[in-house]
């Protein structure tokens, strides 16, 4: 009990899944009142490594001390009793409940009578506690991501937690949001909580850790070290135990002829708001059009609008001088568009197909996948195989469920699937979120050599830093409007675009 | 896992069991294993079977051999088992490429009495004169009832694709209709003597027998099955080269399996429900001529045991695997025929239901595996 200091232990912890030794021999400590990063690739082992801290798994081997005290968690109710709780990527509310009722669910108190507007008032109590501003009352579809994430927050302390293990909390948010949420972790702290950050972004964890943790391949490769004693350089090496470029070299740009051309386009949301107006946007070949925009500002319409996937009320859009507006998505496929869609799981894979079933979605009409009405198989399989070479998809066989790749995995199916139709336009929402420092980098290389090989490319991204390196024009949109055509790669003048902060002034660029 | 997880809530300190029952999702699933769990339900399902047998003072050994003898121990038995079967295979068929689909159509039963009142109509509204030869006779009943059974799915399909109209709702609601449907040609039109069924078919709208071929081969003599089972097992097969030989198929199983995906493929989902259930009622529909013109030789009341429900139960348990569905059929059918066999004849109803129960409980093992881990 030497190290009484330590509000955590974790000593030796050994977790195997079949095939895979996910954390192997890793020592994990934390302190009192510290917001501890865990940094590592996807598949390095971070979000097994807490889960067996907050019950969820149980490790094959090694010991985990609370406040000095052997404990054994059989489930994550028992981690919650101690004061360790976890708040996953994907957040477990369910939606058409209010925002008190999901904290509740599963609680003894209220036993029978929910008096629901006496427990909103505790609701509104705790959350102003820690900086926290979510309407108890409103239903949760209402909310926006980053007020969904406040609500899951909300029910780690609501139960009292003094640990809270954030698994990825920025990956869903958009830049101002990841402002709030930093605040309010800061606060916590200062209240005496203590916080586990998991993250693949080094520059997020560099500012807001006080200590960083590193895995790689399931072991520890940095334990607790200073993020003021380190670089990001120095880290992203712990990270893949290679150095990694950060400035990718682009050939200068020589853009053709117009391949995209969107005229006065104006569509809906989901919900019948407006969400884009009147956007006019080209994009020629051999270009990439970098489109920044705080998330929700009508990209995703903008490339389903474009992909056949969502209705214009207005405009036309041209794809090499054929009209899509309005027409069905597999013409839009015919004229050669490929889309990597922003939502790799429940748009981009059928999670239950196999690799060879997942790539071959958009090429199944044409020989030599088709063979009259049948499908070739045997071309199917020799497709499959090739491209999980030439794409190095990491999978025991290319008959392996979508399901089971890891997030990188899956984004390189769609993008071997994608780039093998040598497209003459490529819509790429987001392709990097989500992903480690060595993924990032592939997928950015694949598209710039997509863009000298003559496609044009309109890149949708919340990464700042990855518009400025991959764009050869840079238009930002916001509320549905493009605000900003061919602005200067500055992080002040897009940032100020996107945020709405000089509309007035840029609205001449636009038109 | 109540008791464990109570106790673990404490510090380490307090008594506990030896041992932790885990249950833990798989990550892989090899290909093995699907076939070993399955057996290994109906495994535990018999011995279970057993168990109650005992305990209600029979001898299981005796029961069970007495089953497997009534359905399975001589060629004439077996010959009935399969007549019991190729019903089945059919609908077990059109439910397996719906819930491809996800399109839970739950109307074969329905579809397989339009099929039957389709194939009825060809012969009693003298669609064809009673001396057309028997092929001629046969194949337009074929197509009447692969037709009527098609429309009765085209219904809810063309419900939900247009209007989203849910199919379980309309394909259950459609099984009435049939069977009113069906009852009103035998009260009213087709009565015969004030009986509620028709006349007798003439010999050329019966499916041809095996016993039909006693003369050449004595070995066939009285045996039932009838040319059904061969449009059963044709069908098997083409259902099966559609959903894994196919682009179409392709396109069921991706709709099946993720429908955004499918629609991100350009694929037409609307055209797709539309045709699968016309597809699914076909085949329910192609069952009802089969055994009308197989078995009954006439249209009358309970031409259907349950044999399109039976079918959701089929499917499932050939994991919609349209080759699979026949041996399924045949073990359905023959605990079919034992019940006939057995006194009581609950008994191999409730084995049936064990087995179904065992089976159907037996996918979690699938997913997941259960080891007794060891306490630190």
């Amino acid at each position: 009990m030497s190290e009484v200091s330590n509000l955590v232990e974790m000593r030796g912890i050994v977790k195997r899944f079949p095939g895979v030794l996910a954390n192997d021999n890793v020592d994990f400590d934390l302190r009192p009142g510290e917001i501890h990063g865990l940094l590592g690739e996807n598949g390095a082992g971070k979000s097994t490594l807490m889960s067996v801290l907050a019950g969820l798994y149980r490790p094959d081997a090694g010991t985990i001390r609370v406040r000095g005290v052997p404990v054994s968690f059989n489930s994550p109710r028992d981690a919650i009793a101690l004061g360790l709780g976890m708040i996953h990527q994907h957040f477990t509310l369910i939606d058409s409940h209010t925002v008190t009722e999901n904290i509740l669910l599963g609680l003894d108190d209220p036993r029978f009578l929910m008096r629901l507007s006496q427990y909103d008032e505790r609701m509104a109590e705790t959350g102003r506690r820690f900086g926290l501003q979510v309407s108890p009352s409103a239903k949760i579809w209402q909310l926006s991501v980053g007020e969904q994430q406040r609500v899951e927050i909300l029910k780690m302390l609501y139960r009292g937690v003094q640990v809270l293990i954030m698994d990825e909390p920025t990956s869903v948010l958009a830049p101002q949001e990841i402002e709030e949420l930093f605040k309010t972790l800061r606060s916590m702290v200062g209240q005496g909580k203590s916080i586990v950050f998991i993250s693949h972004k080094l520059h997020e964890v560099m500012s807001i850790a006080d200590r960083i943790s590193v895995l790689r391949q399931g072991k520890v490769t940095a334990a607790g070290i200073d993020p003021g004693a380190t670089s990001k350089a120095e880290l992203a090496n712990l990270m893949v135990g290679r150095k990694v470029l950060f400035d990718i070299e682009k050939r200068p740009k020589e853009p053709g002829q117009v391949v995209l051309e969107l005229q006065e386009v104006s569509a809906q949301n989901d919900k019948g708001l407006p969400a884009l107006r009147n956007v006019g946007l080209k994009v020629r070949s051999g270009e990439i059009l970098g489109l920044a925009g705080v998330a929700g500002n009508g990209q995703s319409e903008l490339g389903e609008v474009i992909t056949g996937l969502r209705r214009c009320t207005a405009g036309s859009i041209f794809v090499n001088g054929n009209e899509v507006a309005n027409r069905p998505a597999r013409e839009s496929i015919e004229f050669g568009v490929a889309h990597i869609p922003e939502d790799r799981t429940h748009v981009g894979t059928a999670p239950n197909l196999s690799i060879t079933d997942n790539v071959i979605m958009k090429a199944y009409r044409q020989p030599p996948l088709a063979r009259g009405r049948s499908l070739n198989r045997h071309a199917a399989h020799e497709r499959a195989e090739h491209l999980k070479q030439e794409y190095t998809i990491l999978a025991p066989n290319v008959e392996t469920p979508a399901r089971l790749l890891s997030g990188g995995n899956l984004q390189r199916v769609i993008l071997a699937r994608e780039l093998s139709s040598e497209p003459a336009l490529l819509i790429a929402m987001q392709p990097t979120r989500g992903l480690d420092v060595g993924a990032i980098e592939g997928v950015q290389r694949l598209l710039l050599q997509q863009r000298d090989s003559g496609a044009a490319i309109l890149l949708v991204s919340e990464e700042l830093e990855e518009i400025f390196s991959l764009s050869d024009r840079i238009a930002v949109i916001y509320e549905g409007e493009i605000v900003g055509d061919d602005v200067e790669a500055d992080a002040e003048t897009v940032g100020l675009l996107m945020t709405g902060g000089a509309r007035s002034s840029e609205s001449k660029a636009a038109a | 896992m109540t008791r464990t997880e109570s106790a673990a809530v404490r510090p380490a300190r307090r008594i506990r069991l030896p041992f932790v029952v885990r249950i833990e999702p798989r990550l892989e699933v090899p290909r093995w294993l699907s076939p070993v769990i399955s057996i290994g339900a109906i495994v535990v399902a018999l011995l279970l079977g057993a168990l109650v047998l005992a305990l209600v003072g029979g001898d299981p050994v005796r029961a069970y051999a007495h089953i497997a003898g009534a359905a399975f121990g001589s060629l004439g038995v077996f010959s009935d088992t399969l007549v019991k079967a190729t019903p089945l295979i059919m609908t077990g068929l059109a439910c397996s490429i719906a819930f491809q689909m996800k399109l839970w159509n739950i109307g074969a039963e329905g579809q397989f009495y339009m099929g039957a009142l389709g194939a009825s109509i060809v012969v009693l509204a003298g669609m064809v004169r009673a001396d057309t030869p028997r092929a001629i006779t046969i194949a337009v009943m074929l197509v009447a009832g692969i037709l009527f059974g098609a429309g009765w799915g085209l219904v809810p399909g063309w419900l939900k694709a247009r209007l989203r109209v849910n199919e379980i709702i309309t394909t259950l609601m459609l099984n009435y209709i049939a069977v009113a449907l069906v009852n009103y040609f035998i009260f009213g039109v087709w009565s015969e003597g004030g009986f509620q069924m028709t006349r007798t078919f003439q010999r050329a709208a019966w499916l041809p027998r095996l016993s039909d071929l006693a003369e050449q081969f004595p070995v066939f003599r009285g045996l039932t099955t009838h040319f059904g089972l061969v449009f059963a097992v044709v069908a098997a097969i083409i259902v099966w080269y559609i959903l894994y030989r196919s682009l179409w198929g392709y396109e069921i199983r991706l709709i099946g399996d993720n429908p955004r995906a499918a629609e991100y493929a350009g694929i037409k989902i609307t055209r797709n429900t539309v045709l699968v259930m016309m597809l699914s009622g076909g085949i329910a529909g192609l069952a009802g001529m089969s055994e009308i013109a197989g078995v009954v030789h006439r249209l009358q009341a309970s031409i259907s045991p349950g044999f399109g429900f039976t079918g959701i139960i089929i499917a499932w348990l050939a994991k919609l695997n349209p080759l699979i569905v026949i041996p399924v059929s045949i073990l359905f059918g023959g605990l079919i025929l034992a019940g006939r066999e057995i006194q009581p004849a609950g008994v191999p109803r409730l084995i049936q239901g064990i087995i179904l129960f065992m089976l159907i409980a037996s996918e979690v093992l699938l997913r997941y595996r259960v080891r007794l881990a060891r306490r630190a």
